[in-house]
């Protein structure tokens, strides 16, 4: 037997979802019998008409409210399967009771009424069910009768939410027209009131849907739950989120490296098989006395988590009080159980539009999402949501109440590698750069900015620095402000004092590079030769350099003008301006290219960011 | 059968995983355990999850108007399974005359299982209890969420529940309250029986046709009904549950003796 297919019904509110729940039950024939007769006569009683959503609406209080309030969890049978149906109200103020049934879901239906279409809720469940790593998804657009079963109306709905869809990243397994109140393609197509539709009824297309599998083929995390003391024996408990886990295997716990074998795997009353895989619930004895506690995470040697006191994620916001930069909360993830401090905000999500603007904010309002930053107290052991989706993810609390979940997904971590030795921070030999590098997760380099006044440089070096520093790298600007009021303040701005200052600036950029640091220097840096120095300098000491070439057309930069540096030099007040009267020598092979006025600057750092993180990871 | 698990494994592993996230958030925890079908799953349950050693008690709410198969069945899993056993009796209700004789159902219900119940938490103190309560039994209960805070009066707050989802949990209570951990909550009827067959796990007989009745849910004596069957195995019991449409507690008499009967209840503290 396998398991049922868990599906929520989402959408915005008095768009048909409970109606469209009570006749898939009664037409499926999954209530007792009696239910109906009875629902029909307490309605006569009161003078009301039946309605299928009363199905559904089993507590009093609904009935009288005539709105669903909780998430409701209730099973029914297909010829094909069984199914758990999860109800999700769409009311904003019930986000916590969506988002609890959504969570679970194996898929989706997204409830759209055809006479008012796509709404608020609509879009902003599409977007969670998103957040929450739901795929498959069908949209019901409901209440064909009241548009007249109007074929045009049905493709304007369909072409506009498949829009929104692709937009936050999902594609519907399908549109169906339909109507729950009168029973169009909910169970049965007979194509009489829609002759113009050709696909399958609801209940069918749910059918074709998979159960979501327990992902044995990924990275062993076995997250430790509990220790037993049983006899004489300590006995690791968890639940194996991914990955398989056999007798004799070579575990590494995060934080902290330990590592010990695999001695048995119990169970009760026998102990079964020799291994065990995603999903299952076991215990392990280890070879090795090793101390691992709750909260310590299990994974082979070759493959383990990341490792950071800070992460970047997607977070959705429940809290009555808004979640506020600085402020301090509980942070789960699995088994682990941490303080940590907001950083920053960012990327709010407009409910309204779903647009997002990448403006700083000091909190995360009730029911917002937007990327935001944490800073953890003790280190955190987690994986980016798209790789191991059971790491990625964790929510915030304050003491017991559970605010928020987050979703850690796009960022690239540099990989962690397993410490072989314990006393290696302790040992008496040089401090080399795999040394430093090792301590600090990543090794440094010399990211070289070059190109015309106005072409981006700065902007992209300090978004640059902030997308390193979030990553819990060591990063640094260098750029004319901090160099020519000290270390170059005795130069000028003559062709010698010129190569001077680049040569300084390239000399120190190695420097604080094999120190450790990822130097991103933004200087014009006009000619080549200047350029070609500071590289060899910094690879003779073997420091990675990369020559990034933020190109605008000079006509651009012109335009841009933000210091109005050109306009003076046109005036002829400003000498041997690059790009006036001043040669810029564009690089020939430089390592990337950004096109600043072709891309966002979040775009250049992004490309910036694929190329360079990879550099920068540990051998 | 990597990667390839079944529906009741994957109930099982959910329910395990459950026990031993209560079992760490609370220092002080009981099990009531009526020796019924549903309760007997979740001992094993618990056996499970804890490696054949439970380290928190069970608690037998004793209505004295208990089926005499069910006590023998009582004694002979305690020395089996070397369980704790607390046994409580709302004494004070029956020596002030309430019972099934002169009492409507709702009304002794509520005294010698609800009011038990609250009189042993006051008495122990504990911050949570673990229930067998599964989502298909009962229109209410499909509301249900696995970790489910009770106030001071057990009272449930069924319109403003915690959000819970990725296996995290509200896990602390405040004084006087506790929390109703619910591992059983998406297995149904069929599921429970389909795991005494796969597990072999013993069951009071009541629960096998005698003389072409048999009881498909236990409860009082007096207010309890067999129900037509001739199903005499498990393999009995499953065939007939896959080919019957009524509900499993139609022979329960408190559920019906009012509308709303049941939220009421349970709105009170009735598990």
């Amino acid at each position: 037997m396998s398991p049922n297919l868990k599906v929520v019904f989402v959408g915005h509110v008095d768009h048909g979802k409970s109606t469209l729940i009570g006749r898939i039950l009664v037409e499926t024939r999954s209530l007792p019998p009696g239910k109906i007769e009875g629902l029909r006569r307490a309605c006569a009683a009161k003078g009301q008409t039946f309605e299928y959503a009363f199905v559904l609406d089993a507590l009093s209080e609904e009935q009288e409210q005539n709105i669903t309030i909780d998430t409701t969890q209730i099973q029914f049978r297909s010829a094909g399967r069984d199914y758990v149906i999860i109800d999700a109200p769409g009311h904003q103020e019930f986000l916590k009771n969506m988002i609890t049934g959504a969570a679970s879901a194996d898929a989706a239906i997204v409830v759209i009424a055809a006479d008012e279409g796509a709404r608020e809720q609509s879009r902003r469940h599409g977007q969670l069910l998103r957040l929450l790593g739901i795929r498959q998804i069908i949209v019901a657009v409901n209440k064909m009768d009241l548009a007249a079963f109007s074929e045009e109306r049905f493709r304007q709905i369909e072409m506009e939410y498949a829009a929104f869809l692709r937009e936050v990243g999902l594609a519907a397994r399908a549109f169906i027209p339909l109507s729950a109140g009168n029973g169009e393609n909910v169970t049965t197509s007979d194509g009489r009131a829609m002759p113009w539709f050709a696909g399958p009824s609801l209940l069918s297309t749910l059918d074709q849907l998979e159960v979501a599998t327990s992902p044995a083929e990924l990275p062993l995390r076995f997250p430790i739950q509990d220790v037993f003391r049983m006899d004489k024996r300590r006995i690791f408990a968890g639940r194996v989120e991914s990955g398989t886990i056999r007798i004799g295997d070579l575990l590494v716990f995060s934080p902290h490296n330990k590592t010990a074998r695999v001695a048995t795997i119990e169970r009760w009353p026998g102990q079964g098989a020799e291994y065990a895989s995603a999903g299952e619930s076991i215990g392990i004895t280890l070879s090795d006395h090793v101390f691992v506690e709750r909260g310590h995470i299990a994974s082979h040697e070759t493959d383990a988590p990341a490792e950071s006191n800070r992460v970047q994620a997607k977070v959705f916001w429940m809290g009555q009080d808004p979640l506020l930069v600085s402020g301090r909360y509980r942070l789960k993830l699995v088994t682990q159980d941490v303080e940590c401090q907001v950083v920053g905000v960012t990327n709010v999500i407009d409910a309204a539009t779903l647009d997002s603007a990448s403006v700083e904010r000091s909190e995360l309002r009730t029911n917002e999402v937007g990327d935001v930053t944490l800073q953890t107290r003790v280190p955190l052991v987690f994986d980016n949501h798209d790789s191991v989706p059971s790491l990625g993810r964790f929510v915030l609390a304050d003491g017991e109440h559970l605010l928020g979940g987050g979703i850690i997904s796009g960022a690239i971590y540099t990989t962690r590698q397993p410490i072989k030795s314990e006393n290696i921070f302790w040992n008496e030999s040089a401090i080399t750069a795999e040394r430093r590098a090792a301590q600090n997760g990543h090794r440094g380099a010399v990211v070289w900015l070059t190109g015309l006044s106005g072409a981006g440089k700065s902007t992209i070096a300090a978004a640059l620095e902030k997308e390193l520093f979030q990553r819990a790298m060591h990063t640094y600007v260098l750029d004319g402000d901090n160099l020519r009021h000290g270390l170059n303040s005795n130069l000028g701005f003559s062709p010698e004092d010129r190569a001077e200052n680049i040569r300084r600036v390239g000399e120190v950029a190695k420097l604080m590079a094999d120190a450790g640091t990822v130097v991103i220097t933004s200087f014009i840096s006009p000619y080549r030769a200047d350029r070609q120095l500071a590289r060899e300098s910094a690879l003779k000491a073997g420091v990675e350099f990369v020559e990034v070439f933020v190109d605008a057309p000079l006509a651009v930069c012109e335009e841009r003008d933000s210091k109005g540096l050109y306009q003076k030099a046109r005036a002829g007040l400003l000498k041997g301006f690059t790009g006036i009267d001043a040669p810029y020598e564009p690089p020939e092979d430089p390592e990337i290219v950004v096109h600043t006025h072709q891309q966002a600057p979040q775009e250049s750092v992004g490309q910036i960011l694929e190329d360079l993180l990879p550099r920068l990871r540990l051998n | 059968m990597i990667g390839n698990s079944s529906h009741l494994d994957a109930l099982e592993n959910h329910s395990v995983f459950i026990l031993r996230e209560a079992n760490h958030a609370f220092k002080n925890m009981a099990m009531p355990w009526s020796m019924g079908k549903d309760s007997n799953v979740l001992l094993w349950l618990a056996l499970k999850a804890f490696f054949g050693q439970i380290p928190f008690p069970l608690l037998h709410i004793d209505t004295t108007y208990e089926f005499p198969e069910m006590l023998e069945f009582r004694d002979w899993a305690v020395a089996q399974y070397g369980i704790r056993l607390i046994v409580k009796i709302n004494t004070e209700a029956r020596a002030g005359g309430i019972g099934y004789e002169t009492h409507d159902p709702v009304t002794v219900t509520h005294e010698l299982k609800t009011v038990a119940l609250k009189q042993a938490l006051a008495e122990h103190g504990w911050d949570a209890l673990i229930t067998g309560i599964r989502r298909d039994e009962d229109a209410t209960r499909a509301k249900e969420r696995y970790f489910s805070p009770r106030n001071a009066d057990s009272e449930w707050n069924y319109k403003n529940q915690p959000p819970q989802f990725w296996g995290q949990f509200v896990t602390g209570n405040a004084p006087g309250e506790h929390v109703r951990v619910q591992p059983l909550l998406d297995w149904t009827e069929v599921d429970i029986w389909r795991y005494i067959q796969r597990e072999k796990i013993p069951i009071p007989n009541l629960y096998f046709a005698r003389e072409g009745k048999r009881f498909r849910s236990l409860g009082c004596h007096p207010i309890t009904h067999p129900v037509v069957s001739n199903a005499a195995t498990v393999e009995e019991i499953i065939a007939e549950l896959e080919g019957t449409r009524t509900s499993e507690r139609a022979g329960r008499a408190q559920d019906h003796h009012e509308p709303y009967a049941m939220q009421k209840l349970r709105a009170k503290g009735f598990m």
